[in-house]
C-alpha cells in the first residue's frame, strides 16, 4: 500500500521527522519497504502561460511559442509536445534550471538554438519531472494555476510516498483514514479527518435494492444521482493525489470512487443507472452464469460467487469488479452509486478462482467495516457534485443483518498479559491502550471487557488483545530474558547410526555434499528408475521440473554435467534426502544417501600414478559407509540394473531387504546425458542403515597367529562371495580371518579361469598350535573349495 | 716370521684403509681371528724360555689391545660414515605434497543446519524431522491458515496430483510433533520446504529451521530472551542487537519479524541490509491457542513460541555468498570453499 507523506500529514500531522514515523510504522506492524520521491529532485520550473503558438519555419513537428511566467517578460520557446496550445498553463524550465535525469546525470536548460530558432527555456512533460514514467505531452495545468508559481509549490511535490506491507490481518490499514489512524496511535498526534457533508436530497429518486443473501452482503447502500457530466475534467489535485498513490486518472466518475476507496478503505461501485433493468437483487451466482466485466472478459461463474443483478442478469460480481453492461462512460448521465458491506468469508478467494485481483476485493477479503458504507456515499457524492455536478437523490441504506453492525465483545484478563507477555502493566495503562485503539473498555474483576471497533477484523479473541497491547506498548520495551532452562537430554541411542556417521567416510574419501532440487526432469528420471510409479506436480515451475524425483541420481548426475561443461572432470558429489514414489498406491518418503564419482580416483599428484576411479573405488566408498551399521551384515549381489552397466553393478542388500545399488553408469545412459567419461554411482536407503550394535569387548588371543597362502585355479565366473560362503561353512573357529590378496588372469592360467590367491590367518585363543594341526586346518578348506567350486590347487 | 712392529704397522695401514664395516672385519681376522697373523704370533711363544715368553707376551697383548681399540675407532668411524652417507640419499623435498585422496566436506546449508542445532541442542532442544509431502491439515489447517488465506493458493504451493502438497514451511513437523509428545517441549525441525518462486532471490526448494517451546510458562520475553541469545552464538558477536517488529502469521498471535544489526557492516548500513542497519531473519511468535488446540494441549495450561528462519539466508550471511543459486548449482569450485 503506497502513502503520500502529505495526504497523510493531512489525516494526522505528528511532530516526527519521515523517517522516524516510517520506524514507529514498520515497528507496530506496518512495515515500511521503500520510500519515494513524488517526483525528481529538479529546480527552476514555474507554472507557466502559453501567450502564442506559431509552426517552427523548418521543423514540422516544432513549435515556436511565446510564454509568460509571471513578470513582463515574455520568452520565446521552442516546443515539440503535440498538445501545447495557446492559453494553456504548463511548467516552464527557465534557463538556470536543473532537471535530474534517469540515466543519474542533471539536464541544466541553457539558451539554445533549435532548427535556427532561439528557445529560452523548456516547456516541460510529467515524465521530465520525474512525476509519470512516460508522457506524451506537456503537463497541462488547471487554468487557475497562478502564473510564475514555482511548480513545487504549487503541486506540493516536496512529498514523499511510503511503500507499506500492509499483512493480510490488517486490512483496516489499506486506506490513508488506516494508516492515519495507526499514527495517531503510535505517536498520540490527534486525527483530524476531513470534514465530510450529510448531502441533503435534492431529488427524491431511488432505486430498489434486495438483498436475498443476507449473510454474505448485511449492509448495501445506494443513492441515485442525476444529471452528472461525466465528461468533466478530473481537478489536478485528485489526479496528483491518485498518481501518488500508484493510480492513473481515468474519467472523474471511476477517479473519484478510487478516491474514496483510497482515502476511506470503502470499495464503491457507479452504475449507469439507465442500464440498470428493474430492481438490483443481490445473490449468489447459479453454476454456469455468465457475466462480461467491465474489462471486457466475458467469465463463467461459480455458485459461491456473490452477484449484484439486476432483472437482465448480473451486472457485477460483488466486491470483485463491475459488468460492462451497467458501466458508466463518458456519455452517463444519471448514476446510482453503490457502498456495500460484504462478508470477508462472502469475498475471499473468489477473485482468485476466476484469475482476477483487484483494488476492491483486495480490501473485501480482509475486511471493510460494516459503518462505513453511509459515510464513504456521502464523501463519494460530495465530490461528484463538486466535479460532475448532478442532484442526488437520498441515501437508501439497507441493512439487512443488523449483527454485522455490532461490536465483537472480547475479554482481556490482566493475568493473561504476565502470563503471555512476560510483563505488567497498570490497569488503567491497559484501558487507556485499548481506548486509545478506538474499543469501548469496561473494567471486569478480572481485567476488561472489550468492544472493538468493527474495522478489526483481526481482533477475535484474547490473544488478539494481547498482540495489540504488545505492539502498543512496543515489542522492543518487552525486556528479552534467557530463562534458567532445565535440562533436557536428546542423545541419540548409541543402537543408532547417526546420518554424522555415514557422512564421515564419504567427507574422507574426498566427495563433496551437493544439494538438487527435489523435482526432476521426468525423461531423465524414467531412464534412471523405470518402472517407478511416480508423483507428479500439479503445478510444476517448468516441464523439466515436474517430477518429484525417485532417485537422488537425476541431480547429482545433473550436478556431474554442470561441473564437467566447466573443466571440473574429477567430480565426487554426494546428496542427502527424500525420495518418492508410490507403492502399491501408497506414497513413499524414503531418505536415501547417493553418491557419484567420476574421473580420476585421486587428484593428480607427483606421487601417486594417475588411475580413473572404478567400480572397486565405490564399492570401497559404499563399504564404508556400511560399516558404520555395526549391527548389519550386506550383500552385494549381481542383479542388473536398468541404468547401469550388467557387467559392473550389485545390489546392497541384508538378509531380508534391498538397501541400495553400486555401479557403473549404464554406457548408453553416459552418452544420453552427454557425459564423455565412465561415471560410477551409488544410493542407499537410510531407513536400513539404522541398527548399530555397541561394541562388545572378546579377549585378544595371546598366542601367535600363522599365515597360510593359497594359490587356487577356478572357473573365472565363481565369486568371491561363494568362496566367503565356503570358507566360512567349513573353517574351524581358529581361521580368524582370511583375505583374496591376488586375482590373476593370462599366461600360465587356462583362458576361462583365474587364478586366486588368498591367505588364512590361522591362531587358537588357548594355546600355540602345532603345524600338523594347522596343515589339517587347511586341508579341510582347500578341499571344500576344490569340491564345490572345482578349482585345483597350483 | 715378521717382527711384531712391522706386523702392527702393516695392521694400522690396512684397518684405516678399510673403507667399508666389511674391509675392517677382514683386517680384524687377519690378525686377530683364530688363525690371524697376531693370535699366531702368541701360539709361537710356547717356544720361548719362559722369562722370554712373560716379556714377549706382554709386548704381543699390549699391540693386540691396542689393534683392538683402533679397530674399534676405525669401526664408529665408518659407521657414522655410513650413516650420514644413507640420511644424505634419503633425504627428500619437504615441500612436495602429501600423497593421498582429496578432503571432501559438507554443504554450507548442512554446515548451517549444523551449526544451529548444535546451539539449539545446548539449549535442550531436541531435533525432529517431518515429511516434505503433506497433506493440507498439517501444512495449513491445523496451523490455523484458513481455506482462504493467500498462501494456500496454487501461486504459492506446489500442489500434487493425488491432493497433497510440498509443505510450504516446516511448521507441520510443530504439528506433528505436538500430537506425539506432550509439554514441556522443546524441538526445532530442519529441512526442505517449497514455494513456486524462482528469481534471482527466490528459490523453488530451499531450507527452513522450525523450532518450538512450550511449557507452562512461557512469555514473549522468554522468547526475545532465548533468539537473542542463539543469533549472537550464531554469529559469534557478543553485542549482536535484535529487533522485534509487529507482524502477522496466522499460527502465532502475538506474531513477529525479527531483524538483527546487519553483520556485513554492524548496523552501519551497507548494500547487504538496503541501508537500514538491520537484517530481517526470522519470523516468530507465541503459539496460536487454535494451534495447541488443535493439537490437544490446553491453551490456558500452556504457553509457547514457535520460530522459524531460512537457513540459506543465515549461510549466505555467515560465509558471505551473495547469490542464492549457487547454493544448489552444486559446482565444485563452490563446494570446495567450505571445508
Amino acid at each position: 500500500m503506497k502513502v503520500s507523506e502529505s495526504w497523510l500529514r493531512e489525516w494526522c500531522n505528528p511532530s516526527l521527522a519521515l523517517d522516524a514515523l516510517g520506524h514507529q510504522l514498520t515497528m507496530a506492524g506496518c512495515e515500511v519497504e521503500g520510500v519515494e520521491p513524488v517526483a525528481t529532485a529538479f529546480s527552476g520550473i514555474v507554472v507557466a502561460e502559453v501567450l502564442t503558438v506559431t509552426k517552427h519555419p523548418d521543423a514540422d513537428k516544432l513549435n515556436v511559442c511565446t510564454v509568460s511566467y509571471g513578470t513582463d517578460e515574455v520568452l520565446q520557446i521552442v516546443c515539440g509536445a503535440p498538445n501545447v496550445r495557446a492559453g494553456m498553463k504548463a511548467p516552464l524550465a527557465l534557463i538556470g534550471a536543473k532537471l535530474p535525469m534517469p540515466d543519474g546525470s542533471t539536464l541544466t536548460i541553457k539558451k539554445g538554438k533549435l532548427r535556427g530558432v532561439e528557445s529560452q527555456g523548456m516547456l516541460c512533460s510529467a515524465a521530465e519531472m520525474g512525476m509519470s514514467d512516460k508522457s506524451d505531452g506537456l503537463l497541462d495545468l488547471p487554468a487557475d494555476a497562478p502564473v510564475g508559481t514555482p511548480l513545487r509549490e504549487y503541486l506540493k511535490l516536496d512529498d514523499q510516498v511510503l511503500e507499506l506491507n500492509i499483512t493480510p490481518n490488517r486490512g483496516d490499514c489499506l486506506s490513508i483514514a488506516g494508516v492515519a489512524r495507526e499514527a495517531s496511535l503510535l505517536t498520540s498526534a490527534p486525527l483530524v479527518p476531513p470534514a465530510i457533508p450529510t448531502i441533503a436530497a435534492s431529488t427524491q429518486d431511488t432505486f430498489k435494492v434486495t438483498i436475498a443473501a443476507t449473510e454474505a452482503c448485511p449492509r448495501y447502500a445506494g443513492r441515485v444521482v442525476r444529471g452528472v457530466n461525466a465528461k468533466a475534467s478530473t481537478p489536478l489535485w485528485m489526479k496528483e493525489k491518485l498518481r501518488r498513490q500508484g493510480l492513473r486518472s481515468i474519467a472523474p466518475l471511476v477517479d473519484i470512487t478510487n478516491y474514496v476507496l483510497i482515502e476511506l478503505g470503502q470499495p464503491m461501485h457507479a452504475f449507469d443507472l439507465n442500464q440498470l433493468q428493474g430492481e438490483i437483487t443481490v445473490r449468489l451466482a447459479h453454476n454456469g452464469e455468465q457475466i462480461t466485466l467491465l474489462d471486457g472478459q466475458s467469465i463463467e461463474l461459480k455458485d459461491n460467487t456473490l452477484l449484484i443483478t439486476d432483472q437482465a442478469g448480473a451486472v457485477a460480481i460483488a466486491g470483485i469488479m463491475g459488468g460492462q453492461r451497467t458501466a458508466v462512460s463518458l456519455e452517463t448521465t444519471d448514476l446510482f452509486l453503490e457502498s456495500a458491506h460484504f462478508a470477508p468469508s462472502a469475498i475471499a478467494g473468489r477473485a482468485r478462482q476466476y484469475g482476477l485481483q483487484t483494488d476492491a476485493s483486495y480490501r473485501y477479503e480482509r475486511g471493510v467495516a460494516a459503518d462505513l458504507c453511509v459515510q464513504a456515499l456521502e464523501r463519494a457524492t460530495q465530490l461528484v457534485l463538486e466535479i460532475c455536478g448532478g442532484q442526488a437523490g437520498p441515501i437508501v441504506d439497507n441493512v439487512a443483518e443488523a449483527s454485522a453492525l455490532t461490536k465483537r465483545s472480547v475479554t482481556l484478563r490482566a493475568a493473561r498479559i504476565k502470563r503471555v507477555l512476560g510483563i505488567t502493566l497498570e490497569h488503567a495503562e491497559v484501558k487507556a491502550l485499548l481506548e486509545r485503539l478506538g474499543c469501548e473498555v469496561t473494567d471486569t474483576a478480572e481485567g476488561w471487557q472489550v468492544l472493538v471497533p468493527l474495522a478489526r477484523f483481526d481482533i477475535t479473541i484474547e490473544e488478539d488483545l494481547l498482540e495489540e497491547v504488545a505492539r502498543v506498548y512496543g515489542y522492543d520495551a518487552i525486556p528479552a530474558v534467557m530463562r534458567p532452562l532445565t535440562p533436557m537430554l536428546h542423545l541419540p541411542s548409541q543402537e543408532s547410526v547417526r546420518l554424522e556417521q555415514l557422512r564421515a567416510p564419504l567427507i574422507a574419501r574426498g566427495y563433496q555434499e551437493a544439494v538438487t532440487f527435489s523435482f526432476v526432469d521426468e525423461a531423465i528420471e524414467e531412464q534412471l528408475s523405470p518402472g517407478i510409479d511416480r508423483i507428479r506436480l500439479l503445478n510444476p515451475l517448468s516441464a523439466e521440473l515436474g517430477l518429484m524425483r525417485s532417485t537422488l541420481w537425476s541431480g547429482l548426475l545433473r550436478a556431474v554435467s554442470y561441473n564437467l561443461n566447466r573443466q571440473q572432470t574429477r567430480v565426487r558429489l554426494f546428496e542427502v534426502g527424500a525420495a518418492f514414489s508410490l507403492e502399491e498406491g501408497q506414497l513413499q518418503q524414503r531418505r536415501k544417501i547417493a553418491g557419484v564419482v567420476t574421473g580420476f580416483n585421486e587428484p593428480e599428484q607427483w606421487a601417486a600414478p594417475k588411475r580413473k576411479v572404478d567400480f572397486f573405488d565405490i564399492k570401497g566408498d559404499v563399504e564404508a559407509i556400511l560399516a558404520a551399521v555395526s549391527g548389519e551384515t550386506f550383500y552385494f549381489i549381481p542383479v542388473v540394473h536398468a541404468a547401469l552397466h550388467p557387467g559392473q553393478c550389485a545390489q546392497i542388500a541384508t538378509k531380508e531387504q534391498v538397501v541400495g545399488w553400486v555401479g557403473a553408469l549404464h554406457p548408453q545412459l553416459e552418452s544420453t546425458l552427454g557425459l564423455d567419461q565412465s561415471v560410477f554411482l551409488f544410493e542407499l536407503d537410510l531407513a536400513y542403515l539404522q541398527k548399530a550394535r555397541v561394541p562388545h569387548y572378546t579377549a585378544v588371543s595371546k598366542f601367535p597367529a600363522l599365515r597360510r597362502d593359497l594359490s587356487l585355479v577356478m572357473d573365472s565366473h565363481v565369486l568371491a562371495q561363494s568362496l566367503e560362503r565356503i570358507i566360512a561353512n567349513v573353517a574351524p573357529p581358529q581361521v580368524v580371518s582370511w583375505t583374496i590378496f591376488d586375482i590373476y588372469t593370462g599366461q600360465g592360467v587356462e583362458l576361462g579361469k583365474k587364478s586366486v590367491a588368498l591367505n588364512l590367518i590361522i591362531q587358537d585363543a588357548s594355546r600355540t598350535l602345532e603345524d600338523s594341526e594347522v596343515n589339517t586346518i587347511v586341508a579341510t578348506v582347500v578341499a571344500a573349495l576344490e569340491a564345490e567350486t572345482g578349482a585345483t590347487l597350483r | 716370521m715378521q717382527s711384531l712392529l712391522e706386523l702392527m704397522g702393516q695392521a694400522h695401514e690396512q684397518l684405516s684403509q678399510a673403507a667399508s664395516l666389511a674391509a675392517l672385519d677382514q683386517v680384524r681376522v687377519h690378525y686377530l681371528g683364530k688363525s690371524g697373523l697376531l693370535t699366531g704370533q702368541l701360539k709361537q711363544l710356547g717356544k720361548l724360555s719362559p722369562d722370554e715368553r712373560k716379556a714377549a707376551g706382554q709386548e704381543i697383548n699390549n699391540a693386540k689391545q691396542v689393534l683392538i681399540e683402533a679397530l674399534e675407532a676405525r669401526r664408529e668411524s665408518l659407521q657414522a660414515e655410513a650413516l650420514n652417507a644413507r640420511l644424505q640419499s634419503e633425504a627428500v623435498d619437504v615441500t612436495l605434497p602429501g600423497r593421498g585422496m582429496s578432503q571432501g566436506g559438507l554443504h554450507p546449508i548442512t554446515l548451517t543446519i549444523q551449526r544451529m542445532s548444535e546451539i539449539f541442542g545446548q539449549l535442550g532442544f531436541e531435533m525432529a524431522e517431518g515429511p516434505e509431502i503433506e497433506d493440507d491439515f498439517h501444512n495449513f489447517t491445523a496451523l490455523n491458515i484458513p481455506e482462504t488465506h493467500p498462501a494456500r493458493a496454487m501461486h504459492d504451493t506446489f500442489y500434487l496430483e493425488n491432493g497433497l502438497l510440498l509443505r510450504t514451511h516446516t511448521s507441520p513437523v510443530q504439528v506433528r510433533y505436538l500430537m506425539n509428545h506432550k509439554p514441556p517441549v522443546r524441538v526445532i525441525a530442519a529441512g526442505r520446504v517449497y514455494r513456486c518462486d524462482s528469481d534471482m532471490t527466490h528459490s523453488p526448494m530451499f531450507h527452513q529451521m522450525e523450532g518450538l517451546m512450550v511449557d507452562t510458562d512461557i512469555t514473549f520475553a522468554d522468547l526475545k530472551g532465548i533468539l537473542k541469545t542463539f543469533f549472537r552464538e550464531f554469529f559469534e558477536v557478543d553485542d549482536l542487537e535484535t529487533r522485534f517488529r509487529a507482524s502477522f502469521f496466522p499460527f502465532t498471535e502475538p506474531s513477529a519479524e525479527t531483524d538483527i544489526t546487519c553483520v556485513h557492516c554492524q548496523g552501519k548500513g551497507c548494500r547487504v541490509c538496503k541501508n537500514t542497519g538491520w537484517l530481517e531473519v526470522m519470523g516468530c511468535g507465541m503459539v496460536h491457542p487454535n494451534v495447541l488446540k488443535n493439537v490437544g494441549v490446553d491453551s490456558e495450561a500452556y504457553t509457547g513460541f514457535a520460530f522459524g528462519m531460512g537457513v540459506e539466508r543465515l549461510a549466505m550471511l555467515r560465509y558471505q555468498i551473495n547469490d542464492l543459486r549457487v547454493m544448489f548449482d552444486n559446482d565444485v569450485r563452490f563446494l570446495t570453499q567450505f571445508h
